[in-house]
């Protein structure tokens, strides 16, 4: 009986992936999001990528995406429905869809993945990320200069490395400016709710913060700052039309170029699995126009970011002071290495807050 | 002319079989009319929906895995409601029993333990998911709380009782902090039913209890108390049943299969705990429970089906790009009129001619 059952499910398989062969003319190309294509943040970003992977290749890709998968049990199913359907290279947009892909890429070493934001790889499983402390720390600047409180608002998503190696980012920098700077973080333990982000953002401001930033993927904490007068930055994508006058910049997702060169590579044969990690300098993200702020300020920001872009400044230059008053050890020469910085769990000097789970 | 529900004299026992497929056939034609607005061809979306996924045994397979937990969680809360209790709380109670059941799997994690890990964990999930339903039935037989907001309530407590234990103590230590447990051992996983497929031994554990819950309430003495209780109270005291003793029992099964179901789907599809194990298992049970009209074998149709759309539905947008969007008002419109053809079962429409009666002051 058992024997009988397998060899009716492998039966089924191989019809399956003869007909997939035999229907792929062009390269099929699959997404999976975590939110809607409409969230105006994260996903949407992302799909703003896939859109532009059409422009570019639409005459020899056809893509697919499968939006609002929880990073839960459904993630691997998901994912293996665009392998079926035919998906030869599938990207898979958040760090919760990390053990899910694995396993999928493993039934189905044919097929290549490309994870966002994780750490695990296999033969045809690539990560790839962006330095977005990079931006954090143009923003702590700019916040430590408009900010007249001295206390920063920060919206947080999951006390993850991605987002305290950001907050870190944005003190160091603030902390140049303004020594005295505080800061007041809120984690909303979510990546998009619109209600919890707002009710943040309206809890910080009312703690006396004046200046809003977050890593969340909504622009409610955006229009919350911009209904009470203060300032904020955006997330992910351009949120200026929900605070014109009050988005002082955003960490823009630029994700179209690196999803073209992916794609090409497949095209031509030449996919390897690789961990991407790309910086300002490799356009893996980019700053919005800096709105809102005197012309000094602006110019503070633009020397910042091409000073990075340059490699001349490094965010977490060493000597790192951690919260509890020792000095973290230095990895990478001048600076902290990327290992340190990509499994960060831990607040520097000066944040007035305990990081959850410590 | 006016149109207007008259209550039956007893409830239709036609009306009550065929009214799920009225709703489907509503369901079906608005669905159609959908589509055509959006410029899809219905005839191709509706056999995405609803044909596609029952035709190999891969989507066969995961429309098993989804209902499993679904079904599980339904049997155990279809005993609380034709008990007149209401348990809200069933995604924290599977919630509990996931982390009751992973805790033997993370402190065994790298030892020799032998095949006795996996039973251990399940017995220790029903058992704690049982205890934790039993706080609001306490509550509610001792002080008289309502056991729909102590229930429901105690839904977050566990899910921020969980993300503690993921991000703090049972943090997976090569994890570079992020927030989940290690992947479990071998011993400590739900085996696969079939190689290379997705099916678990869940869902077997889930087929028995819906035998077991058909039995409980068609076979048994207690299953009767439980329907009496339930559906005439003042009939059930005169019985001399008690109803308080009722409850803690309902509950406390509702609240072991809501934890079993935890762990095997954590042990199980997941492979280890992380937060975000439920996209909301348990409060989509309390759905299929009452579209599967309290009835374990009506339940189990219900997991199924619900199930199915969520297949199906992954597959139009694939095939069809339709958004998911499409697929949640299909969703919502089949329960509607799901819910309003079953109001036929006891309810019938009349036409009434205000002209031919006296008037009655508001006409």
């Amino acid at each position: 009986m058992r024997k009988s059952l397998l060899a009716l499910a492998a039966g089924l398989l191989l019809a399956g992936s003869v007909s997939a062969a035999s229907a792929a003319d062009k390269l099929k190309v699959g997404f999976i999001y975590l939110g809607p294509i409409g969230d105006l943040g994260w996903t949407y970003q992302h799909d703003v990528g896939r859109q532009a992977l059409v422009k570019e290749l639409g005459d020899k890709i056809e893509t697919t995406y499968l939006e609002n998968v929880p990073e839960g049990p459904d993630a691997e199913r998901a994912i293996e429905q665009l392998v079926r359907a035919g998906n030869k290279l599938i990207f898979t947009t958040s760090f919760g869809y990390m053990d899910p892909t694995l396993k999928v890429a493993k039934k189905y070493p044919n097929v290549h993945f490309e994870h966002s934001t994780g750490y695990k790889r296999d033969k045809n499983m690539s990560t790839y990320s962006a330095k977005w402390y990079q931006g954090r720390y143009i923003q702590g600047l700019i916040a430590a200069k408009m900010s007249k409180s001295g206390v920063l608002g920060y919206i947080g998503s999951f006390p993850i490395p991605e987002v305290v190696s950001g907050i870190n980012a944005t003190i160091l920098a603030a902390q140049t400016i303004n020594p005295n700077i505080k800061v007041k973080i809120i984690w909303a333990n979510t990546w998009f709710d619109p209600g919890k982000e707002a009710d943040a953002a309206k809890a910080l401001i009312d703690q006396g913060a004046d200046v809003i930033m977050q890593h969340t993927d909504s622009p409610a904490a955006m229009q919350i700052a911009s209904e009470r007068g203060k300032l904020a930055f955006g997330q992910d994508s351009e949120m200026i039309k929900f605070g014109p006058k009050t988005q002082l910049t955003s960490i823009l997702d630029t994700w179209g170029p690196y999803y073209i060169d992916r794609v090409k590579a497949e095209l031509a044969g030449t996919w390897k699995s690789e961990d991407t990690w790309g910086g300002l300098d490799s356009h893996m993200f980019a700053m919005a126009p800096y709105t809102n702020m005197p012309d000094d300020v602006k110019k503070m920001a633009e020397d910042a970011q091409a000073a990075i872009t340059a490699g001349k400044l490094h965010p977490f230059k060493c000597p790192i002071v951690a919260q509890d008053g020792k000095t973290v050890e230095c990895k990478g020469g001048a600076n902290l290495d990327d290992g340190q910085i990509l499994g960060m769990n831990f607040y520097v000097k000066g944040i007035d807050d305990k990081l959850p789970g410590k | 002319m006016q149109l207007v529900l008259e209550k039956r004299a007893e409830r239709s026992n036609t009306i009550a079989l065929v009214s799920p497929l009225i709703a489907i056939g509503l369901t079906i034609v608005t669905m159609t009319i959908l589509f055509a607005i959006l410029g899809k061809n219905p005839l191709l979306a509706l056999h995405a929906y609803f044909v596609a996924p029952l035709t190999d045994s891969y989507s066969l397979q995961e429309i098993a895995v989804k209902a499993t937990p679904l079904v599980m969680i339904a049997i155990g809360l279809s005993l609380c409601y034709l008990a007149n209790a209401w348990n809200i709380g069933a995604e924290g109670q599977f919630l509990i029993g996931a982390v009751a059941g992973s805790w033997i799997a993370v402190k065994t994690q790298g030892t020799d333990a032998g095949a006795w890990v996996l039973p251990a964990m399940l017995v220790l999930a029903a058992a704690a998911g049982a205890l934790y339903a039993l706080i609001p039935a306490i509550c509610k037989v001792k002080f008289g709380a309502s056991e729909i907001l102590t229930s429901l309530m105690l839904v977050y407590v566990a899910d921020l009782f969980l993300d503690y234990l993921v991000r703090g103590p049972w943090r997976d230590p090569h994890g570079f902090n992020f927030p989940t447990t290690a992947e479990f051992d071998p011993v400590a996983t739900v085996p696969l039913l079939i190689e290379g497929g997705r099916l678990h031994l869940g869902s077997i554990i889930a087929l028995l209890v819906v035998a077991a819950a058909a039995i409980l309430l068609g076979r048994t003495i207690k299953g009767f108390e439980i329907r009496v209780v339930g559906a005439a109270p003042r009939a059930a005291r005169f019985g001399g049943f008690n109803a308080n003793q009722l409850i803690i029992l309902t509950f406390a099964v509702s609240g072991a299969l809501a934890g079993l179901a935890g762990i095997i789907e954590v042990a199980g599809p997941v492979g280890h705990l992380q937060p975000g194990i439920s996209p909301g298992y348990g409060f989509t049970a309390i759905i299929v429970a009452f579209l599967g009209r309290l009835n374990p074998l009506g339940i189990l149709i219900a997991g199924l089906f619900l199930a199915l759309t969520f297949i199906g539905g992954e597959q139009a947008q694939i095939a069809m790009k339709i958004p998911l969007d499409v697929t949640k008002v299909f969703q919502g419109i089949l329960l509607f009129y799901v819910l309003a053809c079953d109001s036929l079962i006891l309810y019938r429409f009349k036409l009434v001619f205000p002209n031919r009666q006296v008037a009655r002051g508001t006409g």
